[in-house]
């Protein structure tokens, strides 16, 4: 909520499955310009990508058949901000728990995450989340067969946790990732950070 | 496990759409054993849907169908650790709590099964666990949403192979939609009395051009060309029931399936998926059907 100009360097949604649509309309709401990423060509346009909820093991699969996961991990390693919820943040992580076999990570935060940590559908919740670095209203946040966040590195902000302490929303460096999903409620307090993210690494290029 | 956050809320309606949501551009498989649900994980689906018979056997076998055995579904929730769903009958709501207990990730109220209430469908608002139903319109679909379905597929004609249905379906129903939009406010009362759902479903669906929940498609899609055509129509994802293990190679064909949901306006993307695959299931034409062997027409 730095109550700046809306940045406009060009950023993507990661669009091989889940609700990338919510996203991309969210992004388009605060005013980004977005293009769907489905292909390494769209990577290269773009100065900041969002990976969105889905199934992480479809996804992932996905991004290995059409080449996009070498790319992606590239332009992480170059300093490419990414914000990813639920799925995302899996893809996201160092280290998975109760990964499908086989599934890999882009290795960008410095963490461990638990897939499906909190069981089956029916455990899906919502709560109103506080999160410090926010000001206004606690996020409304959406839980859907999420992952937490059972360890963080030393360099890693943590945004957000439940009542209980247990980790939902991260940081580090140009990278964010989120256990829940703001995109389902227009939410846009998390887009806005990576936008501006975006901005920052954008003019520093 | 939310017991710790006071005020976390399990089952609300944004809970139970936003799974759906989550399924979007993917395809979600018939398995009737652990083995099955292995393959149709590895090769992309983004759920399963665990039952005893795939519809092409229910309709070669005949007789009643009924929710699958506790020991099917918890075999196959072991082994895959993407999303179960899982079938009951049409308007049998003790089968949907059975589901519940067993703590799959979805309930299908479907017509494939056979019906255990030729009246009421189940009220899906008294349960936690979220439900996707069958349309074939508009009208239908609304029905379905009214009683807390959070997901709604178009039915098509399960065990056929024949895409001709779904086509049908889907384009009834985004067909239904538009003319809706494109009504004045004052029309919109008779419209809703014509479809007959509730007035204020119709003038959400007017007001927004889509439906309040996740659209997929099932019912006779055999092949990557007609998932593809189904997402091309309109569909968030694409149900593939008896299509994938009735066909000669079943890993293959389901990860050329999954390619062509996820690039479905790529005609080179679906080429590619569609080379070799081997023999798709036989098939049978819905014309060929006589009336009271059209599942579609199960529900109301």
């Amino acid at each position: 909520m730095a109550g700046n100009q809306t940045p406009k360097a060009r950023v993507g949604v990661l669009a091989l499955q889940g609700d990338f649509r919510e996203h991309a309309a969210l992004l388009r709401s605060i005013g980004a310009d977005v293009v769907l990423v489905r292909r390494p060509e769209e990577l290269d346009s773009v100065s900041g990508l969002v990976i969105p909820g889905g199934e992480s093991t479809v996804m992932d699969k996905l991004g290995h058949i059409f080449g996009l996961a070498e790319p992606i991990r590239a332009r992480i390693r170059a300093g490419m901000p990414v914000f990813g919820t639920c799925a995302g943040l899996i893809m996201l992580a160092d280290e998975i728990l109760d990964a499908a076999a086989g599934q890999q990570t882009l290795g960008a935060l410095d963490i461990t995450v638990r897939r499906n940590a909190f069981g089956s559908q029916q455990a899906s919740f919502e709560v109103a989340l506080e999160v410090p670095s926010f000001d206004g209203a606690p996020v409304v946040a959406v839980f859907i067969r999420a992952p937490i966040v059972e360890r963080v590195g030393p360099d890693v902000e943590v945004l957000a946790a439940l009542a209980d302490g247990r980790i939902v929303a991260v940081a580090q460096g140009p990278i964010m990732g989120t256990s829940f999903h703001p995109e389902m409620n227009g939410e846009p307090r998390f887009h806005r950070r990576f936008l501006d993210t975006v901005a920052a690494a954008h003019a520093s290029e | 496990m939310t017991e710790n956050t006071a005020a976390a809320q399990v089952g609300s309606t944004r809970v139970k759409r936003g799974f759906a949501e989550m399924l979007k551009g993917g395809v979600i498989m018939d398995v009737v054993n652990a083995e099955q649900a292995k393959i149709a994980e590895d090769a992309g689906a983004v759920a399963v849907m665990a039952l005893e018979r795939v519809p092409a056997d229910i309709r070669a076998q005949g007789g009643v169908a009924r929710m699958s055995d506790p020991d099917l579904i918890d075999g196959i929730r072991e082994t895959v650790s993407i999303p179960v769903m899982a079938k009951a009958r049409i308007g049998h709501f003790v089968e949907a709590q059975v589901l519940e207990a067993l703590d799959v990730d979805y309930i299908d109220e479907s017509e494939v099964l056979s019906p255990a209430d030729y009246v009421n469908h189940i009220d899906k608002w008294a349960f936690t666990i979220p439900f996707v139903c069958g349309a074939t319109n508009l009208g239908e679909a609304l029905r379905r949403i009214n009683e807390g379905a959070a997901m709604i597929r178009s039915k098509g004609e399960a065990g056929t192979g024949d895409v001709s249905e779904a086509t049908k379906h889907i384009r009834q129903i985004k067909g239904e939609i538009n003319a809706l939009a494109a009504m004045s406010r004052d029309e919109l009362y008779v419209a809703a009395k014509e479809l007959q759902a509730p007035y204020e479903l119709v003038l959400e669906v007017a007001t927004t051009g889509k439906l309040p929940v996740v659209l997929f498609t099932a019912g006779g899609v055999a092949t990557p060309a007609d998932a593809a055509m189904m997402m091309q129509l309109g569909a968030d994802g694409v149900f593939v029931g008896s299509g994938i293990f009735k066909s000669g190679n079943p890993a293959q064909r389901a990860a050329a399936i999954v390619k062509a949901v996820t690039f479905y306006e790529d005609a080179k993307v679906i080429a590619d998926a569609s080379r070799g695959l081997g023999e798709a299931m036989v098939g049978i034409n819905v014309s060929d059907l006589a009336a009271p062997h059209r599942l579609s027409e199960r529900g109301w």
